[in-house]
Order: structure tokens, then C-alpha cells, then sequence
């Protein structure tokens, strides 16, 4: 590796050609595994919602604001983002406690803003974002790996918005924007003691979770997992009925709008949170095999993005943006086959709806921008 | 670069690369496990979810077959069946279940019984999607107001189930019996594969009797239904194969016309063709209407029918078991002569009163002063009791209840009349095995005019005064006519061989019957009066029976237990003469007189039957040509 020279850039003849994708600051390696995943994403859907093309062209409508959404942030340098955060940060502490104040919601749970004058939004989904840039940005400042001070500042940073979310209630998202955070802290280099350690106290902390902080539902989704059949009619149904869709599904499924779970109407939410299910129903093992090694190389890209960014900021959002998509889509599939317990949070790029993609494709463009800004010193 | 500058950023670098590598690690690790999941899920428990899935969306469901129906000999239809209407929630469909509940029963007329129980299941755990009935049998009006206000109750619907109807309502709830609910009792009984459809079973009368043929076959379909248990598809069907249909040898208009001769008393009448054993009409007047029975009938209006002192449940025609009285009178004779007991030319002196030996109790005669001379002609027509005790202690119980045994009496004689009881037949067995005593000259006194321990159907009655008709010819009596479809009618009505009553000398049973036409129009006849301006010649019987106890009535209205005490009037008759074509019994419970009462009765029965609805032929051929 040669070291940072300004004179490269300026002679020209080392350079390579700067491709049409370099100026618009895209990646066409992900671009091309997004674009085939979210449109092979459609297709499930389709047969996901019963055949609905009307669901299929507003899941492709909001493909496409998401999209936009990753161009635009593809295009501003990193140190922009870096810059910004602690303020963006700072503004979505705010949203938060905006959202327990003056919040709306349904089902007992406040988790939009509907503020004068923009559209409605839900503050928490940007903190998925802003929560890693704001750990990255506190953690780079300092030598690496950091030091016992400055991870405990990092992981307060991590628990304030955390804690913010558990009380709307959201647990589902609170986890991811803590995973998020907490991998920012585990990328700068935490070290392997306190990692034990984190470890430890979590799993002491895990049956005082069970009788003082989680809800009965929550408990009682823990317990059905454990036996669905306790209540295959009530709590069990959901977890019964997507198994046995994926069962049935066999090595090579049952063909495209041939699930007789998901088209019966047995499966629920078939299109939405358990449509991996329907994937697997209908294109068997081997769909399934199609859609983690799609996964798989989408993480490979994002992986190999953040190793060759130039700075540690970039370096700790990329990685912690990668792995927040990794826990997405484990979560996910672990759940709708019976590893997990029921949580809300929908398959990356298939679910249908939730602003959640919007979120997702913005981080793409977050890492297509960290990418396509490199100062080009590479011969 | 600001941030940094002073770092060791290739330290950094290496650091971040090997924790890169863990979390590749990582990723690889649980991708894994998803994959041996799925492994798991697909490939090794495949045929076991397979199997889920099939039992999930192939139901096998049963088909039941619909109810034959029922005619009457003229082709009326007499059970139908009907449509009945209910509505049921789909709670998961349902937005709003108060206001759902609410605006439902201002349309609809809701018992609090229903919406209690409605509540109730909707607090059990049930599968999603799952229909629950609300309220049941809908009114026309109620289904109206339904399909107009429909597509504001999102989740409510109406659903359809067939239930027998019978138009007639009280009519013949007691001549052709009724379907109900199966009850726990049948449901050991049944084939539970053939009625795995089925919700309603018969539970008297032909209804019962014929239940195989009714009910029909079950059939198959397996159908794919969705989680919600609606059905999208037939993959597979065997269709049900119907009840059969029956024709009756009732006449729903001889039936209604006995209904109106009965009207404000209490009583039967049952009318028999004779040539067939046929029953063209059973009545059992107060009736009741059998359409409160097959959907299951409210407690209060149960106990209104049950505890009724004119007791409608009861089948009096069928399983009324009445002292005969003077209507066994010529049959006696017949035994009499038959046996050689009496000759035809045996006259006696009636002097009012009858004794067994010089210092017995004297048996008095109805008629104060008695007949004077009566030989056989006179005792029947005039209705002589001194005649028939000394013919009855003469001829003895056992000659008695041998011929009158041939009658029917004593005995359940109907083919296919569900429910008929056998009456009580004395003798001398019976009276020692009951009730550890001898049989008395006395007892055969009471026995010679129908009194005594002696009771008898409507039913045995009519059956008995058949055979008179047939001059000892025996035909069971019977309710079914024939079957459509392609079943023969042999092979379900299978009557049993009943021995006719052959007599040594032919000729007696003319001179029994020129004894009952005496009855009817002879100049001092018990039924003369009966029978005036008749341009055709009746036989005839009149009786009454003596009420000795009363029902356990608690309060007592004077005049309502005077005339409860009073005397049951009953007739046996049948007409023509020479070539009968009905015969019929009557009993008017407390009726008084048998001339008086009872044998007005009949002749307008007659009078219906022969000339009021002789086109009956042309009526038939109609029905044998396709459904009226």
C-alpha cells in the first residue's frame, strides 16, 4: 500500500479511468445484488399477497423512493456524514422525546411524529441510522482500540436512544438500533475481556429481564416458541402453520402461486413479516438456498466496502450498517422457521411496506458513499 | 484530514480487518444454522409437513342427503323441507363487536338465552376464522332486513340449513310424527358414518318407522378450504342419494275434516279403507303443532303443551286405551254364534236386570224396565246388555278372548303406525298372573259390554270393525300407499301373516253386519237418528264407556269436573253396506252418549269420504306423473 499523496491524483497517468458509475457515486456491484434481490423480492410478494398486483406496485413504488433515497445519500462525501452527526443525533434524541410527548400510534404503542409541515415519520427508524454514525463518529476521534472511558461513553450513547424506544413500547427496533450502535463498539476494537464480560452479565441479566422488565406477551412469545403446540389455534398458530409451509415446501417447492399455506390463507402475514415462508413454500429448499447466497454476497460487498474505507469512521459505520442488514434478515428468517421468537421486524428488501426500507436503501447509499468518495490512491 | 492525523492507521486497519473477519465468521456460522434449519424443515421432515398441510386444506366433508318428503294419497305435500336461515359472526371480520351486537338486535328479535351463549363462546379459545351462530331460524322479515343491511355488518352472516316443515301444522303432528335433534340415546343408535351429515332423526310416528328410507344415503366430498374454513373447491365428490319419497294413504282433506268434527272436544277418529288396511285418516284431537319440536322447542312453551289438562302431546288414536264399551258388542255375537254359544233363533227375557245365580248382585241394563224379548238382531240394534251377560257368562272368558284376540285386540296388529299400544285383553292368565285371583262369572259380565279391565285402541277399534267389513278377511292397518323412485313397495312394506277369521258357517258375518245396519236403520236402531236421509246403507256400533277416576286435577271447577266425570261416547261403523269402502271409530272423551254424540261424527266422516271426495282416482294419476 503506498501512503496518501495528493501529487497521484493530479498526474492523471497512474489513474484509472473514472467510470460513469464513479461519478454518479454508485457501487454497481450492489446495485446489481439489490436490484435483483428486491425484484425477485416482488415476485414472492406477489404470489405473497394472494396474487395482488396492486400490492406489487406499491411495494415497487416504495422500491423506488428507497432507491432514490440511497442515490441521494450515495452522493454526500462521508466526512459530511461525520461531521453532522452529533447534531443529527442530538435531533433524533429529540424526535424521541417528542414521540413519547406528543407521539401517535395505535395498538397501545406512540411511534410517529406527525410534526406540521413534513410528512409523518418515525423517529426511531432514523436512529437505525444515526445511532452507529453517532457511535462511529465518538469512537474515531480517539486511538483505536479505545480505551475502558471511551467504550463507556459509546455504550451510553447506544442505550439512551435504546431505552427512548423500549418506552414507546418498540422492542423489536430498540434491539436493532442497540445491535446497530453495539457493533460500532465491537468494530473499533472492544476488547475480548469486556466482550466476556458484556456476555456474562447478559446472561445474568436474562432471567431478571424475564420476571421484571418483559411484558406477558413478550413471555408468552419466549414460551410458545419453546412449545407451539400448547396453543396451535392462538399463540402457536403463527408459528405452526409457517413451519409447516416451509415443510411442505420440500427441496423445490410447490411452483410460483402453488402454496396452498400461504394462498389458503393459513399462513398469516403471509406478505409481510413471514413471507420467507411463502419463499420456501413455493420454491422449496433450493429458493431459500438462492435467496441467503444473494444475501451472502450483498454482505460480502458491504463487508469488502468496509474494509477498503479510508478512515475509521467510515470503516465503523460501514461494518455496523452491514451487520444491522445481517441481524435484519437472521432475525427474520429465524423466527418465521421457529428458532426465534415472534418479533416484528420484516424480511430487508421483501416485506412488503414499513418505512424500514426506506431506512435500509438509505444505508446502501451510506455505504455506496463511503465507497465511491475514496480519494483514489490506489495504483 | 482532521481526524486521525496522528493515528496509527494501519494498526487500525489490521484491527478492523481481523474483526471483519470474526464477524464473517459469524454471518457464516448463522447462515449455516438458517440453512440446517431449513435442511431440517425440507429435506428430512418434509413428508410429515407435507401431511400438515394436506390435513389443513383437504377436509373431507359429508354431504347429507335431503329428507324424502311426504305425501298424503292425493299428492299434498304433508313434510316438506324448508330452508331455515341463521345468523352467524365471523369475529376476526367483525370491526366493531359492540356496536356489531347491537345494531344486530335492533334488527332482529335476539333471546337473551342466544346472546348469553353467543358471549360465552366468544370468550372460549376457538380456531380463527371460525363461524359462530348468534341466532337461529330467521323470520322472512328477519332475512329481509338482513340482505338489505348486510354490507354494513362486515362479518355477519346468513347461513342456510334444510329442516322439515310440516304445512299442516297440528294437523298431523300425531298422524305422521316428527323429526328432531338427534339426542345422545339415537346417537348410539345410529350408523354415525351414514348420519355424519345429518342433525335431525325421526322421532315418532312415520317419521320414525321410515327413518331408512327417509333419511337416504350420506355422501363425500373433499373439498380444499382455507383457514377460515371456507370452502374453494370440490376436488372429490360422492354425491348423497335422497331420502325416498312417500305417499300415504292419509287424505289430508278427510284428515282436516275430522279435525273440524273433533274441534273443542277432546278425542280420535281414525278412518281405514278396508279393502287395504289403509289409514285415511288419524286424529287425535287437541293436536299439536310438531314444527315447535324440530328445531327444539322453548322450555315455557314445552311446559305449556305438557302440563295441559286436554293433554295435546297425547296420541289419543294411537295409544288411547279406552274401556270399549257397547262397540265390541257385535263381534261378540259373532263368537257367540260361531261357537255354537247362541243359536240365531236364542231369544231372552229382559227383564232389566241380570243375575248370575238367584241371590247374586243384579247387573243392571242401560234401560230401565229392559227390552222385553231380545234375540240377537235386537240386542246389537238397541244396544241390550242382559243379552250379552248371559251370553258372556255362558260362552265363558276363554271363547271370549280367543275371538276377540283374532280381532286384534290385546295386540299391536299395525304395520308400519309407529308407537300404537296393544290395549288389554283380559283373561283368565292374565288376571292370575296380574293380579293373583280367579276369574269370576262376574268379570265376564263386565268383559260382555266392553267394561272391566277390557281396553282398546281407536286404532284396535277401527282395525277390528275392518274385519267386519272384510267378513273376516285380515288387512294390517297401515300408513304407506307406495314410494317413488325406483324401490318397490313390497320391499319395504313387508306385512306380517295375521290368520283370517274363518267362521264354521260364512254366513254369520252377514247376519252380524244386517245386525249393525240395524244399528244405523233399523226403527229403533241406537244410531238412527244418525243416519237419516243416507242414500246409502251404513253398519254401525254405538258405545259408551264409564269414567271412573279422575286426572290428578289439582283445583276443581264444579262444572268443568261434572262434565270431566261424564261418559266417553264412542261409534265403530263402516259404509257401504255391501261394499265398504271406510270404516270408522270415534271416541269423544266425555262426549256423553255414543248415539248422541259420537255417531254424528262418523256419518259426516261417510258422508266426506263417499260423496264428497269420490274424484279421488284422477288425483292419483296426476301425483304418478311428477311432483304436484
Amino acid at each position: 500500500m503506498i501512503g496518501r499523496s495528493a501529487g497521484v491524483e493530479a498526474t492523471g497517468s497512474l489513474q484509472r479511468p473514472v467510470s460513469l458509475w464513479h461519478r454518479l457515486h454508485i457501487d454497481p456491484v450492489l446495485l446489481l445484488l439489490l436490484l435483483l434481490l428486491s425484484g425477485g423480492g416482488l415476485v414472492v410478494l406477489y404470489s405473497g399477497a394472494d396474487a395482488s398486483l396492486r400490492a406489487v406496485e406499491a411495494q415497487a413504488m416504495r422500491l423506488g423512493v428507497a432507491f432514490v433515497a440511497m442515490f441521494v445519500f450515495a452522493q454526500l462525501e462521508p466526512s459530511v456524514y461525520r461531521r453532522w452527526s452529533p447534531w443529527m443525533y442530538a435531533l433524533g434524541l429529540a424526535g424521541l422525546v417528542a414521540v413519547l410527548l406528543v407521539g401517535v400510534g395505535a395498538k397501545g404503542a406512540q411511534r410517529w411524529l406527525a410534526l406540521p409541515g413534513l410528512p409523518r415519520f418515525q423517529p426511531s427508524e432514523i436512529m437505525k441510522l444515526l445511532v452507529p454514525m453517532m457511535a462511529a463518529w465518538y469512537l474515531s476521534r480517539h486511538y483505536l482500540p479505545p480505551r475502558f472511558r471511551h467504550v463507556m461513553v459509546g455504550v451510553a450513547l447506544v442505550l439512551v436512544p435504546m431505552v427512548l424506544i423500549i418506552q414507546q413500547p418498540d422492542l423489536g427496533t430498540s434491539l436493532l438500533v442497540g445491535a446497530a450502535g453495539m457493533f460500532v463498539v465491537f468494530f473499533a476494537g472492544l476488547s475480548w475481556r469486556l466482550i466476556s464480560g458484556f456476555v456474562a452479565l447478559l446472561a445474568v441479566a436474562a432471567p431478571a429481564m424475564w420476571f421484571f422488565v418483559m411484558r406477558d406477551y413478550q413471555k408468552q412469545r419466549v414460551l410458545t416458541l419453546l412449545d407451539p403446540q400448547s396453543d396451535p389455534l392462538g399463540a402457536g398458530w403463527n408459528i405452526i402453520q409457517s413451519t409447516t409451509a416451509i415443510g411442505s415446501g420440500g427441496w423445490s417447492g410447490k411452483g410460483w402461486l402453488q402454496g396452498t399455506q400461504s394462498h389458503l390463507e393459513f399462513l398469516p402475514e403471509s406478505h409481510t413479516d413471514f413471507i420467507v415462508a411463502v419463499l420456501a413454500e413455493e420454491f422449496g429448499f433450493v429458493g431459500l438456498m438462492v435467496l441467503l447466497a444473494a444475501y451472502l454476497l450483498i454482505i460480502l460487498r458491504c463487508l469488502y466496502i468496509a474494509v477498503n474505507a479510508q478512515d475509521s469512521f467510515s470503516r465503523l459505520l460501514a461494518g455496523a450498517l452491514t451487520m444491522t442488514f445481517f441481524v435484519y434478515i437472521v432475525v427474520n428468517i429465524g423466527m418465521v422457521s421457529g428458532l426465534l421468537p415472534i418479533v416484528g421486524v420484516p424480511l430487508p428488501l421483501i416485506s412488503y411496506g414499513g418505512t424500514s426500507i426506506v431506512t435500509l436503501m438509505s444505508a446502501f447509499g451510506v455505504l455506496m458513499a463511503i465507497h465511491t468518495h475514496r480519494r483514489m490512491i490506489t495504483a | 484530514m482532521v481526524w486521525g492525523e496522528f493515528k496509527d492507521t494501519v494498526a487500525e486497519r489490521r484491527l478492523f480487518q481481523r474483526r471483519v473477519l470474526v464477524m464473517l465468521a459469524l454471518v457464516i456460522l448463522l447462515f449455516g444454522v438458517l440453512v440446517g434449519r431449513f435442511y431440517q424443515l425440507q429435506v428430512i421432515e418434509h413428508d410429515t409437513y407435507t401431511t400438515l398441510s394436506d390435513q389443513n386444506r383437504v377436509q373431507v366433508r359429508s354431504v347429507p342427503p335431503t329428507r324424502g318428503l311426504i305425501y298424503d294419497r292425493n299428492g299434498t305435500l304433508v313434510a316438506e323441507n324448508r330452508p331455515v336461515f341463521s345468523v352467524t359472526l365471523v369475529p376476526e371480520r367483525v370491526d366493531d363487536m359492540t356496536a356489531t351486537l347491537t345494531r344486530l338486535q335492533e334488527l332482529l328479535t335476539i333471546s337473551d338465552e342466544d346472546m348469553e351463549r353467543f358471549r360465552r363462546r366468544l370468550q372460549e379459545p376457538r380456531r380463527p376464522f371460525q363461524e359462530l351462530p348468534l341466532h337461529y331460524d330467521l323470520t322472512e322479515q328477519e332475512i329481509a332486513s338482513m340482505a338489505v343491511h348486510r354490507h354494513e355488518l362486515p362479518g355477519v352472516e346468513v347461513s342456510a340449513e334444510l329442516v322439515r316443515h310440516y304445512p299442516f301444522g297440528e294437523l298431523n303432528a300425531h298422524a305422521l310424527g316428527y323429526v328432531g335433534r338427534i339426542n345422545r340415546d339415537e346417537l348410539q343408535r345410529i350408523d354415525p358414518v351414514n348420519y355424519a351429515g345429518t342433525n335431525y332423526i325421526g322421532k315418532s310416528g312415520v317419521e320414525r318407522v321410515y327413518e331408512d328410507e327417509l333419511h337416504g344415503r350420506v355422501g363425500y366430498e373433499h373439498v380444499e378450504t382455507n383457514a377460515r374454513g371456507r370452502t374453494l373447491r370440490v376436488l372429490e365428490r360422492e354425491n348423497p342419494v335422497p331420502g325416498e319419497d312417500l305417499m300415504l294413504h292419509l287424505d289430508m282433506r278427510l284428515q282436516q275434516r275430522a279435525f273440524e268434527l273433533l274441534e273443542g272436544r277432546r278425542g280420535a277418529i281414525v278412518a281405514i279403507e278396508p279393502k287395504t288396511g289403509g289409514i285415511l285418516a288419524l286424529a287425535s284431537v287437541p293436536g299439536f303443532d310438531a314444527n315447535l319440536f324440530v328445531t327444539g322447542i322453548g322450555v315455557e312453551e314445552y311446559r305449556e303443551l305438557s302440563e295441559s289438562r286436554d293433554k295435546p302431546l297425547f296420541n289419543r288414536a294411537l295409544r288411547g286405551q279406552y274401556p270399549p264399551g257397547s262397540t265390541i258388542k257385535p263381534m261378540l255375537l259373532l263368537a257367540g254364534l260361531d261357537s255354537g254359544t247362541f243359536t240365531r233363533e236364542k231369544t231372552i227375557w229382559d227383564p232389566g236386570f241380570f243375575q248370575i245365580n238367584q241371590s247374586g248382585r243384579r247387573y243392571r241394563d242401560w234401560k230401565r224396565g229392559g227390552h222385553g224379548w231380545v234375540d240377537g238382531v235386537k240386542a246389537v240394534a238397541e244396544s241390550c246388555d242382559i243379552y250379552f251377560y248371559e251370553l258372556g257368562v255362558e260362552m265363558g272368558v276363554d271363547i271370549m278372548h280367543d275371538y276377540l284376540s283374532r280381532f286384534g285386540f290385546g295386540m299391536d296388529a299395525t304395520l308400519d303406525v309407529g308407537g300404537a299400544l296393544p290395549g288389554l285383553l283380559p283373561s283368565r292368565d292374565w288376571k292370575r298372573g296380574m293380579r293373583n285371583e280367579p276369574w269370576y262369572p262376574g268379570d265376564s259380565v263386565n268383559m260382555s259390554i266392553g267394561q272391566g279391565f277390557f281396553l282398546a285402541t281407536p286404532l284396535q277399534l277401527a282395525t277390528a270393525t275392518a274385519l267386519v267389513a272384510n267378513r273376516g278377511d285380515w288387512v294390517q292397518p297401515r300408513m304407506l300407499r307406495d314410494v317413488m323412485g325406483d324401490r318397490a313397495l313390497d320391499s319395504i312394506l313387508q306385512p306380517e301373516h295375521i290368520d283370517d277369521l274363518t267362521l264354521e258357517n260364512h254366513d254369520t258375518w252377514e247376519y252380524v253386519v244386517d245386525t249393525m245396519e240395524e244399528v244405523m236403520h233399523g226403527r229403533k236402531g241406537t244410531a238412527r237418528a244418525a243416519a237419516e236421509g243416507a242414500d246409502y246403507r251404513m253398519a254401525g256400533k254405538t258405545g259408551t264407556a264409564q269414567v271412573f277416576s279422575l286426572a290428578e286435577d289439582e283445583e276443581y271447577d264444579e262444572e268443568e269436573v261434572r262434565e270431566r266425570l261424564r261418559d266417553h261416547a264412542l261409534f265403530v261403523g263402516f259404509a257401504p253396506v255391501d261394499d265398504p269402502q271406510i270404516v270408522v271409530s270415534v271416541i269423544v272423551e266425555n262426549g256423553g252418549s255414543g248415539s248422541g254424540t259420537a255417531a254424528p261424527v262418523a256419518r259426516a266422516m261417510f258422508d266426506a269420504w263417499l260423496k264428497e271426495f269420490n274424484g279421488e282416482d284422477a288425483v292419483i294419476s296426476q301425483f304418478a306423473g311428477g311432483q304436484p
